[in-house]
C-alpha cells in the first residue's frame, strides 16, 4: 500500500494543533479517580510489611477494629478467601516458569518491604490510616535476600513451596550451523566483554494509583473506576478474579496522570477495593501515598547484562553473546517475566549480525518490590547494553564510535529486512538519522573542541556519546505473541460513527493517560472523512462505552488503535459511498471522495456532502434495499508486524572533575517515527522520553539497603529530574514510513527513553576515558563519577609501578 | 501522607504563643512555615499533639536596620529575606543563600526562624548565619536572652532553645563591603545541599561554614585561622572538614563529602576575595 493511494493531499495529519484534552487537565476540570465524589464511600488501608522477608505467625485486628470509624478489618488469608485465585501473571515464557501464589495481601510470608498484610475500612482516609497502627502482627523475620546472584545461590529461599528462587530461564540462540558463536569469537579480530547494572526504578508517575469500586447491590453491577492504563485487561481480571460476572463488570480509566507502565497490572488495592465493595455492598476507595506507591507500585528495569561482541578487523558485528539477570522482585507481576524478553530481540541493535547470536536470560526472585514493564521493557536495557558495547568496540579499535555505527548499519536498501532473528524490520534508514544527529550536534566541531580542552590537567573535560536505536513497537501480532507465550493478543478495537448532524464519535479501545489520543484520534478520522478535527469527539476508557480493547502500553496505540480508526473510517466511507451513489443514481466506483464530498467523476455538480449521507442514513427514507440505517463501522485490527522506529541520538556533556558533576551541554534526538499524525505531540513524547532515559542515567536509582529496605521511597530523596534540571533537547526527524499500515505511522511513546540513557553514559564515559575510566554506573551521580575518577587514578598509579598495562 | 491526629490553636502574638505552648506541654509545637514540620508530620515522623500556629503573628515579620547589625524578625519568609533591599546592601551573603533555599513555593512558606529553630545541618540559613556571627533572640515565660548562633546547634535538629522558648529575632552583623560566596552543590535545582559553604573575607577575618557536613552546621574555624596565619586559599581549603563530622548517605559518601567540602571551601575562597 502506498502513502499517496487516495488521499493526494494531507489537510489535518502533520499538523502542529494543541491538543485538545488539555484544558480541562490545566484547569482542574478533568476528574481523577481521588476527584470523583461518591457518597458513603468506605476508605481502604492497607497495612504494609516493615520486613522484606518475614512469615506471618499471626495477625490480630481486633483493636482496629473498635478504633472510631472503622467499618471493617482483615487479615491476608481472610482476604484470600474472597477470590477465586490469586493475582495474575499473563507472561508464563517457559512451560516450568516458577509463579509463586500473589494474594492481595500476604497471608503466610511477607516477600517485600511493603507487601500488604492487613487492611482496614473506615468512614475515612484519616480513621482507617489512624487504626493500622492498632494491628498488631507478629513475624518472624528472615534473611533478606536483594542481591540477584545471591538469590540465584538459593542459600536463602523466599518462597518456600517452589523450593528456589529461580524463575525461569529463557534461551534464544540463532545459529546457521552449530558452534558459529563459538567459532565467531574464536576467529574475532576483536573482542569485548562487559557487564552492565540496570539499576531499578521507580516510575513516579505525577497521579499516584488510586481506586474506587461502587456496587450496585440489587443488580450485580460492579463499576470500577482506576488509573490504570489497561480498563479492558482489568475488567477481564477482576471479574475472574471476583466472581463478579464479566458482563456485568464494568471498569472505567477516568482522567490518568501517567503511568509508563506502572499503571499496566493488577493490583491488589484494584481486586480488594472490588471484592470488599461488593461484601459490604458500599463504594469502597483508596489512594496512595507517594512513598507507599515507592513501595508497592511496580519497579523497573532491575538486571545484570553480560555481553559479549565479536567483530571482523573493519569492526562489522560476527556475534554477540547475552547473559541476562532479570530481577522480578517478591512476585510475578502481570508481564514481568516477558519484560526480558522485549529485549531478547534487540541486542544486535540496528546493525547488521550473521545468524550467531546467543542469548540466555535467568530471572530471580528477590525481597524486594515487584518489577514490571517500565517505558520501553526491555528494550532500553538491550539498548544500553550494545549501545555502551559498541563504544568499548570502538575504544578497543580507535575508531570513532559513530564510524564503527555506520560500518555496522542495515542499509537502507536492505529494507524490508529480515534480521537474524526472523522478525522482519519494516522500513530504516539508520545512516540519514545519524547524519542528521551528527549536523545537528555539530559533531566534527565538537570534536575539534573536545581535543584542544581535554588536556591532561584539565578539570572540565568534554564528552560526546552516540546511541542508536530501533524500538520494536506496537505491540503486536497476535500470533507472534502467541509464540512468545504471551497471555493475550495485540489487537485493536475501534468504531466510528458519523452522527445525523455529521458530528462524529470515534470509540478506541486504547487507553489514553497523558499520550493525546483524543486530539491525534481526532486528527486521524478528521483527514479520513474530511470533518473538522473539533467536529470529533473519542470516546474511550470505559468497558461499557468502548467494550473491546487491549489498551495503551509498549507504543502501540497509534500503529494498531491509530490503524484501527483509519480503518473503521473506511468502512463508513464505504458505506457512505453505497448511499451517495445510490442517491446520486451514480456507479459507486464513479465517486470520488475528498474534503467530506463525494462527486461523480467527470460531473462535478453532482455531489453529495458526508453531512446528508450522514442525515439519510439516519432516516432511513431511501436506502439502497438491504442497507442497515446509519452510518457506523466497527472493526478490530491485527497489524502484520511489529512497527520499528528508530533514530539516533547524541549527548554532549562537560564534566567537573572536581566535583564530579556531570552537566548536559546539548542533547540532540533525531527520532523517525514514520508519518507523523501530530508533530506537537511527537516532539512531546520524545522529551519526556529523553528525559526519563537521563533520569536512569544521571539522577534515579531505587536504593535497598541489605534488610530489603527502600531507602529513597520520598520524592526528596528518589531524584525525578525537575523542569529545572532538563537541558535544552534539540529535535530532528526524519521520515521513513512504515509500510505495514495505511497510515505510515510506527509508535513514538518509548523511543526517548530508549536512545537517551546510552548516549548520557556514553558521553560521560567518552569525557572521562582519557583518565582511564571505561564504564560508570547509573546513575552517574557526582558521587559515581568522582568515585570512578579515584579508582580510575588509582589503578592507573598502581598499574604504573607494577609495569604493566 | 496524612498526620496523626493533633489539635490546633492560633496564637496573634508571640506573648500568646508561648503560654500556649506552655499550656499544652511537651508535646505542643510551635507551627510556622510548616515546610519542615509538616512533612515530617505526615511521614508520621513527628507525631506532635497541638499545633501552635505562629504564622499570623505578623509583629514578627520585619528586616530592619538596627546599627551595626540588620534585624530580623524570626517570621520573615524566605522570599522577604531573598529580596530585602537593607539585606542585600549589608548583608548580601544572606539575601543570596535565602534566594537558594529550595523553590518558590517553599520560600513563599518557609520562614527564617522556621529555619533556624529547625536546627537542620542540610539547611542553608543555619549556617549562613553562623558564618555571619549572628545573634538570636528567644523569648520564654520568663523574658528573652540572646544565644549565639556558635551556641545554638546542639546536635541533629537540637537547638538551645527551651520547649517553651520561641525564637523571634535573628541578628546579623553588617558585612561592611566583607567579600562573600555562597557555594551549594546539588543534583537538583530545588533540593537540600549535598554541601554547602557560606563564607566572607574581610581584610584578616573571614567566617566560614559548611552545610551538611555533619549532624550541626559547622564552622570551620580551622580554615579562618589558616587564613588569618597568611595561609593560600589552597592551603586553607585543605582544612575545611577539620571540625566536620561527614555522615554518608545516599548522595555521598563520607570520603567524597569529605572531598567537596574543600574544593567548595576553596571555590568560596577565592569568590570571596
Ligand atoms: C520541598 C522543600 C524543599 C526545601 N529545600 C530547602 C533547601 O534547599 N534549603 C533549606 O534550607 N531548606 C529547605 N527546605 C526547608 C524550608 O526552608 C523550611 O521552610 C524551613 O526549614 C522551616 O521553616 P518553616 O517556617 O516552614 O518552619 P516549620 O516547618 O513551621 O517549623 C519547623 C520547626 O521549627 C519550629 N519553629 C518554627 N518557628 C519557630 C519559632 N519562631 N520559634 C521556635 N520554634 C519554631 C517548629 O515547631 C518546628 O519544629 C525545604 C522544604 C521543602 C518542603
Amino acid at each position: 500500500m502506498t502513502m499517496t493511494e487516495d488521499a493526494p493531499a494531507r489537510t489535518v495529519l502533520g499538523q502542529r494543533l494543541l491538543r485538545k484534552e488539555d484544558p480541562a487537565l490545566l484547569t482542574g476540570e478533568a476528574k481523577f479517580t481521588a476527584d470523583l465524589v461518591v457518597p458513603g464511600a468506605l476508605h481502604l488501608a492497607v497495612l504494609r510489611s516493615p520486613y522484606a522477608h518475614a512469615t506471618i505467625n499471626s495477625v490480630d485486628v481486633s483493636e482496629a477494629l473498635a478504633a472510631p470509624g472503622v467499618r471493617a478489618a482483615y487479615a491476608g488469608a481472610e482476604v484470600a478467601a474472597m477470590f477465586t485465585g490469586p493475582l495474575p501473571c499473563a507472561w508464563p515464557v517457559t512451560a516450568d516458569m516458577k509463579n509463586p501464589a500473589h494474594f492481595p495481601l500476604a497471608v503466610t510470608k511477607a516477600a517485600f518491604a511493603g507487601d500488604g498484610v492487613a487492611c482496614v475500612l473506615a468512614d475515612s482516609a484519616a480513621a482507617a490510616k489512624d487504626a493500622l497502627e492498632l494491628i498488631k502482627v507478629d513475624y518472624t523475620p528472615h534473611e533478606a535476600v536483594t542481591n540477584l546472584e545471591d538469590a540465584l545461590s538459593d542459600r536463602v529461599v523466599i518462597h518456600d513451596e517452589l523450593g528456589t528462587n529461580k524463575s525461569y530461564t529463557w534461551d534464544l540462540k540463532i545459529e546457521e550451523t552449530e558452534g558459529q558463536v563459538d567459532a565467531a569469537f574464536a576467529t574475532a579480530a576483536y573482542t569485548t566483554k562487559q557487564r552492565f547494572i540496570q539499576q531499578r526504578l521507580i516510575p513516579a508517575a505525577m497521579e499516584p494509583r488510586s481506586v474506587l469500586a461502587v456496587p450496585q447491590p440489587f443488580g450485580g453491577d460492579m463499576t470500577l473506576y482506576s488509573t490504570t492504563q489497561i480498563p479492558h485487561i482489568l475488567k477481564i481480571f477482576v471479574a475472574v478474579l471476583t466472581g463478579i460476572p464479566e458482563h456485568q463488570m464494568r471498569v472505567i480509566a477516568p482522567a490518568v496522570g501517567g503511568g509508563f507502565g506502572s499503571k499496566l497490572n493488577v493490583y491488589p488495592e484494584e481486586v480488594l477495593c472490588t471484592a470488599l465493595a461488593r461484601k459490604h455492598k458500599v463504594p469502597v476507595r483508596w489512594t496512595e501515598d507517594r512513598s507507599e506507591a515507592s513501595m508497592s507500585t511496580i519497579q523497573g528495569r532491575a538486571q545484570i547484562q553480560d555481553i559479549e561482541l565479536a567483530a571482523d578487523a573493519d569492526g562489522r558485528l560476527t556475534g554477540i553473546r547475552v547473559r541476562l539477570i532479570g530481577d522480578m522482585g517478591a512476585y510475578l507481576q502481570l508481564v514481568a517475566p516477558g519484560v526480558p524478553l522485549l529485549g531478547a530481540f534487540l541486542y544486535a541493535g540496528v546493525y547488521e549480525l550473521p545468524k550467531a547470536y546467543d542469548f540466555s536470560c535467568t530471572s530471580v526472585f528477590t525481597n524486594m518490590t515487584p518489577t514490571d514493564a517500565y517505558r520501553g521493557a526491555g528494550r532500553p536495557e538491550a539498548t544500553y547494553a550494545i549501545e555502551r558495547s559498541m563504544d568499548a568496540l570502538a575504544t578497543e579499535m580507535g575508531i570513532d564510535p559513530l564510524e564503527l555505527r555506520r560500518r555496522n548499519f542495515i542499509p537502507k536498501d536492505a529494507f524490508p529486512y529480515e534480521a537474524f532473528t526472523g522478525l522482519t524490520y519494516d522500513s530504516g534508514d539508520h545512516d540519514a538519522a545519524a547524519t542528521v544527529a551528527a549536523e545537528l550536534m555539530g559533531y566534527d566541531e565538537f570534536r575539534a573542541r573536545q581535543a584542544a580542552q581535554n588536556v591532561p590537567g584539565a578539570t572540565k573535560l568534554l564528552g560526546l556519546g552516540v546511541s542508536t536505536y530501533f524500538e520494536m513497537c506496537g505491540l503486536a501480532p497476535s500470533r507472534v505473541l502467541a509464540s512468545l507465550n504471551y497471555g493475550a493478543g495485540g489487537w485493536e478495537a475501534a468504531t466510528v460513527r458519523v452522527l445525523p448532524t455529521n458530528r462524529v464519535q470515534v470509540v478506541t479501545g486504547t487507553a489514553p493517560h497523558g499520550q493525546g489520543h483524543e486530539t491525534s484520534w481526532s486528527m486521524i478520522a478528521a483527514e479520513k472523512l474530511g470533518v473538522d478535527p473539533a467536529d470529533v469527539d473519542v470516546l474511550h476508557s470505559d468497558t461499557a462505552i468502548a467494550p473491546y480493547g487491549l489498551d495503551t502500553y509498549g507504543s502501540r496505540s497509534l500503529p494498531v488503535g491509530g490503524v484501527a480508526i483509519a480503518n473503521a473510517c473506511d468502512g463508513v466511507i464505504d458505506k457512505a459511498r453505497q448511499i451517495a451513489a445510490h442517491q446520486l443514481e451514480a456507479n459507486p466506483d464513479d465517486l470520488e471522495f475528498s474534503g467530506g464530498v463525494f462527486r461523480v467523476a467527470g460531473s462535478p455538480d453532482r455531489e453529495m456532502p458526508l453531512a446528508a449521507i450522514a442525515w439519510a442514513a439516519f432516516t432511513a427514507h431511501d436506502l439502497p434495499d438491504g442497507m442497515e440505517p446509519n452510518l457506523e463501522h466497527s472493526t478490530h485490527y491485527d497489524p502484520p508486524n511489529f512497527s520499528w522506529p528508530f533514530g539516533t541520538h547524541m549527548c554532549a556533556v562537560e564534566i567537573d572533575t572536581e566535583t564530579g558533576q556531570v552537566e548536559v551541554l546539548k542533547y540532540v534526538a533525531v527520532d523517525d517515527c514514520g508519518v507523523q499524525v501530530n508533530p506537537l505531540i511527537v516532539d512531546g513524547q520524545v522529551h519526556g522520553g529523553v528525559i526519563q532515559g537521563l533520569a536512569q542515567a544521571l539522577y534515579e536509582g531505587a536504593v535497598y539497603d541489605t534488610d530489603g529496605n527502600l531507602k529513597n521511597s520520598t520524592l526528596a530523596e528518589y531524584l525525578v529530574p525537575a523542569a529545572s534540571d532538563v537541558p535544552p533537547i534539540t529535535l530532528g526527524h526524519t521520515v521513513t514510513p512504515s509500510p505495514t499500515n495505511q497510515l505510515g505511522v510506527k509508535g513514538v511513546g518509548e523511543a526517548g527513553t530508549i536512545g537517551a540513557a546510552p548516549a548520557v553514559i556514553n558521553a560521560v564515559v567518552d569525557a572521562l576515558s582519557g583518565l582511564g575510566v571505561r564504564d560508570i554506573d547509573m546513575p552517574a551521580s557526582p558521587n559515581n563519577v568522582w568515585h570512578a575518577i579515584q579508582a580510575a587514578r588509582a589503578s592507573t598509579t598502581s598499574s604504573t609501578h607494577g609495569g604493566s598495562q | 501522607m496524612i498526620p496523626a491526629a493533633f489539635d490546633y490553636v492560633r496564637a496573634g502574638s508571640a506573648e500568646e504563643a508561648i503560654s500556649l505552648i506552655g499550656e499544652h506541654g511537651d508535646d505542643a509545637k510551635f507551627l510556622a512555615g510548616g515546610h519542615s514540620l509538616l512533612p515530617l508530620m505526615k511521614l508520621r515522623l513527628a507525631q506532635p499533639t497541638v499545633l501552635v500556629d505562629i504564622g499570623r503573628v505578623s509583629d514578627l515579620s520585619y528586616i530592619r536596620d538596627a546599627g551595626d547589625h540588620v534585624a530580623i524578625g524570626a517570621l520573615t519568609r524566605h522570599m522577604d529575606v531573598e529580596t530585602s533591599d537593607l539585606l542585600k546592601q549589608h548583608v548580601p551573603l544572606l539575601a543570596h543563600a535565602a534566594g537558594h533555599v529550595g523553590d518558590p513555593q517553599v520560600r513563599h512558606r518557609g520562614t527564617i526562624g522556621g529555619s533556624i529553630a529547625h536546627a537542620d545541618p542540610a539547611s542553608d540559613l543555619p549556617a549562613t548565619t553562623l558564618a555571619l556571627g549572628a545573634t538570636y533572640i528567644a523569648q520564654g515565660p520568663n523574658g528573652t536572652r540572646e544565644i549565639a548562633a556558635s551556641e545554638f546547634y546542639q546536635g541533629f535538629l537540637t537547638s538551645a532553645l527551651e520547649a517553651d522558648e520561641m525564637l523571634t529575632e535573628i541578628r546579623v552583623p553588617k558585612m561592611n563591603g566583607a567579600g562573600w560566596s555562597f557555594q551549594k552543590f546539588n543534583r537538583r535545582a530545588q533540593d537540600w545541599a549535598i554541601v554547602g559553604v557560606a563564607a566572607w573575607r574581610r581584610n584578616g577575618d573571614s567566617g566560614v561554614a559548611l552545610v551538611n557536613m555533619g549532624s550541626v552546621p559547622i564552622l570551620a574555624t580551622s580554615v579562618s585561622s589558616a587564613l588569618a596565619g597568611g595561609a593560600s586559599i589552597e592551603d586553607a581549603a585543605a582544612q575545611a572538614a577539620a571540625e566536620a563530622e561527614p555522615q554518608a548517605d545516599l548522595n555521598a559518601s563520607v570520603e567524597y563529602r569529605t572531598h567537596l567540602a574543600k574544593v567548595l571551601v576553596k571555590r568560596a575562597l577565592t569568590e570571596a576575595s
